[in-house]
């Protein structure tokens, strides 16, 4: 039978170098505070879920950490180097995907070019042998459409829609598409702002499942940083949970301490409303 | 190859993949969307692996394996293994309920269990401590299955592995596996989703199989080189009927789709040459033009009008067996190139040599449709107690009111009360621990089918309908609700129908509006909807379905046409035990759930409070508290179209 989920890493070591590290980080809007110096260490392998109430700065916690956002002060660490100054695209390169709370996918174009779009980056060709396309090249296209096809089409269940353009689609599968596409990065950190805004109670056990395999399968190990709203799949997810209500942090812990601080409860107006979830 | 009464279906596997090789493709399967060929050889390679590694597992002939997934090369390996060790195979459907699952692995004595992924899995898990007879469950797909540690569990690769071992200590052990055994031995057991009560174990020898599949070939031959595409599931006779039975004599190509969902797609890619499904399939290609039709613009509607107006009136003159005038056949290969190729094209019906339909009554409408696209579309009659088919149309003789003539070394008669009984090579040897149906049901070696029909004046055999299904119009004349229900489902906005009226005073009638048909063109008169619930209970929405009986109405008499209706809340589901797992509506079933309708329907109210519990697949239940409209439609014999709302 299935053990516990979302930790293959029982207890990760406190020494080791936490994947991704935020500093004491301020972000300021005019007088906005939209973040009051926070600090946040994910280590590899681990499901790490931040939550809040709305405008409690998760978003704009994730813009700081994929590069959207320069926060004015405080470090961004990965891997242990500071990358404050690179560009979202730089950050990428290093291994970090993102979705979107609100879908944002090319709804002209297919499914499978949305993904393979996700994989330009692993592309080494240029475009003179681009334009050429021939040996290398076209070798190389073929490797990544085998990539595609083989773990993140067959991983995701949408062989059906390989080749329809994503606009034509239900919201429920361009998630999925756009999760696709931050998979064929084949990244270390996946940013999943919000994966289950939107969707129907089966979307959503469905989506759950792919995070859950792309954390645990051996082919992934993706580390996986996640906002959401809704409380029962973070509890069931999670191996740590971020609470950040007005730009600061509460409490960052195990789910069974995030559900016993009082400061958590409070914030959530409530002690049944944490537990609430769409089951 | 001779069907003796020594051959058997591993006999029959083994010589051809002999005689094919490495030279002949015997399936393929779309994977990772390309189409990958395998051999007979890696046929052959796979099955023995299998079949050794079950055997080192302790399996005995006799012993009985389920296996449960969607169609994949791998469970043909698994069912062609069973049958080379001496096992009987029983199949199931795949989105069986667990208590379906459990019932039939109880029953059966099952003591392997073949589930293709994480969910056939938890459903053999689920059951295990019921079960105590069962020893092994064996899975194939990986995905989800990493934290799955149970003892009980083991993964096909691990089979094979230990198949091979056993290849290597006794290099001849396959071959005399499979050279043992005689035609008579029992080599599938099927359970028939009955529409009244529980499944019952249908025993079938490889006898039985085999001869049915020649007797339909003599009929109908097909060519080594021709394409199948294996879709249906494989718990259903008729599949195991075209991949086993006729697949294996003749060494067609058996395709199996990517996914269930690309189904359609995948046959386009095909176009196999023959085609075996129940007729819901085919009305889903009907709908599907039709929907297409009604997007289509002015010019492209204007060009189906015509040619299929011309396709209908030639297909008229062939049922009728007409001479067909010079001129008609020039128009007939005009519209045929002109419109009617490509949409066959569409449907993948484009290289269809022979496409049957059976396991339900089909609606003439539907028939009509697809000869008038030049599609040979022939009725069958049969059940899984005959091993598939024992009567079928022949080309050039088809009318579509009947289901032809008997295969050959099958007679067909009918019984003093209307019965029609059949004795063949086929018939099977009983219902597994069940005497009482096996007496009832085997006398003399005639199989009582429970059909009621009788022979036409050219021959042909005409069923009736289920004897329970008759009904009795007012005016006493005997009726087919099924008849009437294939006619409403005609309208692409209907997807299933129920019709009630047997000794009332007129005819009533449950629709099922289809969900994607009528949302978007709800979605065209800008109306809004959140589920099906809400959809169906539009009053556009049943204006729009009182209409479609309207016109369904038209050509029948006074008394068999439907005068008052109702939108169903939800689709008939075989989850809620409302259909068969062949999609068959299950009658008494649904007169009893929906007895407060039925109720309404022959009262004067114009709705009716239901208040009742829905199952899910997974377990779950949901409750469901609504009030339906009820539609009354005007149905005297002189003016047949106007209707009158009573809202």
């Amino acid at each position: 039978m299935p053990t516990e989920t979302g930790d293959f890493k029982e207890n990760p070591d406190e020494n080791e170098v936490p994947l991704l590290e935020l500093k004491d980080v301020h972000m300021r809007f005019g007088k906005v505070n939209a973040l009051q110096g926070v600090s946040l260490k994910i280590q590899k392998g681990e499901i790490h879920s931040i939550i809040g109430p709305n405008g409690a700065g998760k978003t704009v916690m994730l813009n700081c950490i994929n590069g959207l956002y320069r926060p004015q002060e405080g470090d961004v660490f990965y891997n242990g180097e500071r990358i404050n100054h690179l560009s979202p695209h730089r950050r990428a390169q290093l291994g970090m995907a993102r979705t979107f709370q609100k879908v944002e996918v090319f709804g002209g174009m297919s499914v499978l070019d949305n993904i393979r779009l996700g994989r330009h980056l692993h592309f080494k060709s240029g475009i003179l042998s681009g334009a050429v396309y021939a040996g290398k090249t076209s070798r190389e296209e073929i490797e990544h459409r085998e990539f595609i096809e083989s773990h993140i089409i067959d991983l995701l269940e949408i062989e059906h829609i390989r080749h329809q353009p994503v606009g034509m689609l239900p919201y429920g599968l361009q998630k999925r598409v756009e999760l696709g596409r931050a998979l064929a990065l084949e990244p270390e950190l996946l940013i999943l702002d919000e994966p289950l805004a939107g969707l129907n109670l089966e979307e959503v056990e469905d989506m759950a499942r792919f995070i859950i395999d792309v954390n645990e399968e051996p082919r992934w190990r993706v580390t996986c940083l996640l906002v959401e709203h809704d409380m029962g799949v973070v509890m069931d997810l999670s191996a740590q949970i971020f609470v950040l209500n007005f730009g600061n942090m509460i409490v960052d812990g195990t789910p069974d301490e995030v559900q016993a601080h009082p400061e958590v409860i409070k914030a959530y107006l409530g002690e049944e409303d944490l537990y609430a979830t769409r089951r | 190859m001779e069907i003796t009464k020594d051959l058997t279906i591993p006999k029959l596997f083994y010589a051809q993949a002999e005689r094919f090789g490495k030279g002949r493709v015997a399936m393929r399967e779309k994977e990772f969307g390309i189409w990958r060929p395998i051999t007979w050889q890696d046929y052959l390679d796979n099955v023995k692996a299998i079949a050794l590694g079950l055997v080192r597992l302790g399996l005995k002939p006799g012993d009985k394996v389920s296996i449960i997934g969607v169609n994949r090369p791998e469970g043909l390996f698994a069912e062609m293994a069973v049958l080379c060790a001496g096992g009987v195979g029983v199949w199931l459907f795949q989105e069986s309920l667990m208590e379906e699952v459990r019932y039939i692995i109880d029953h059966s004595d099952t003591k392997f269990f073949f589930g293709e992924g994480q969910e056939e899995v938890d459903k053999g898990l689920s059951i295990l401590e019921a079960c105590p007879k069962l020893e092994k469950i064996i899975w194939d797909d990986p995905k989800g299955m990493r934290n799955y540690t149970l003892d009980t569990l083991m993964s096909l690769k691990e089979v094979r592995e230990l198949g091979r071992e056993l290849d290597r200590e006794q290099p001849d052990l396959f071959k005399e596996l499979v050279h043992q055994g005689a035609g008579a031995d029992t080599a599938l057991l099927f359970y028939t989703s009955g529409t009244t009560s529980l499944p019952k174990g249908v025993l079938l020898t490889h006898y039985n199989m085999l001869s049915m599949g020649k007797n339909l070939m003599t009929v109908d031959p097909c060519e080594p080189t021709d394409d199948y595409v294996s879709y249906l599931p494989f718990a259903w006779i008729g599949e195991q009927m075209m991949s086993i039975s006729c697949g294996l004599q003749i060494g067609y190509t058996l395709n199996f789709p990517e996914d269930p969902e690309t189904a359609q797609e995948n046959i386009r890619e095909i176009g196999p040459h023959v085609m075996f499904a129940p007729p819901r399939m085919y009305e889903q290609m009907t709908r599907s033009v039709q929907v297409k039709y009604l997007d289509a613009t002015w010019s492209k509607r204007k060009a189906y009008e015509i040619a299929s107006k011309i396709g209908y009136k030639l297909a008229n003159m062939r049922f009728k067996k007409q001479p067909i005038p010079w001129y008609w056949h020039i128009l007939g290969w005009i519209s045929y190139y002109g419109v009617l190729r490509k949409l066959k094209d569409h449907l993948g019906l484009s290289r269809v040599r022979n496409a049957y339909t059976g396991g339900a009554a089909m609606g003439p409408d539907h028939f009509r449709f697809f000869h008038a696209l030049g599609v040979n579309l022939k009725q069958i009659y049969g059940q899984t107690e005959v091993a598939g088919i024992a009567v079928v149309h022949r080309t050039g003789d088809i009318k579509f009111d009947t289901v032809g003539f008997p295969i050959p070394d099958t007679e067909v008669d009918i019984t003093e009360d209307g019965e029609i009984i059949v004795k063949s090579p086929s018939v099977f040897q009983g219902y597994f621990k069940n005497p009482e149906a096996t007496e009832k049901a085997l006398q003399d070696g005639w199989l009582y089918t429970d059909d009621k029909g009788f022979i036409d004046e050219d021959g042909q055999l005409v069923v009736f309908d289920r004897s329970k299904d008759v009904m009795t119009l007012k005016d006493g004349r005997p009726f087919s609700p099924q008849y009437l229900e294939t006619r409403l489902k005609f309208s692409p906005y209907v997807l299933e129908s129920w019709v009630v009226g047997h000794e009332r005073d007129y005819i009533t009638a449950v629709i099922c509006i289809d969900y994607s048909v009528v949302g978007n063109w709800a979605d065209e008169k800008k109306l809004t909807y959140t589920s099906y619930h809400e959809l169906s209970q539009k009053s556009e929405v049943c204006d729009l379905v009182q209409k479609q009986i309207a016109k369904a109405n038209e050509d029948l008499p006074e008394p068999a046409r439907v005068r008052r209706f109702v939108n169903l809340f939800k689709e008939f589901d075989p989850d809620d035990d409302e259909l068969t797992r062949t999609r068959k509506l299950r009658r008494a079933f649904v007169e009893k759930r929906y007895a407060p309708i039925l109720d309404a329907l022959y009262s004067d109210r114009d709705h009716v409070h239901l208040d009742m519990t829905i199952n899910y697949e997974d377990g779950r239940q949901s409750h469901v508290k609504t009030d339906l409209q009820i539609r009354t439609l005007d149905v005297a014999e002189d003016k047949p179209a106007p209707e009158r709302s009573v809202n």
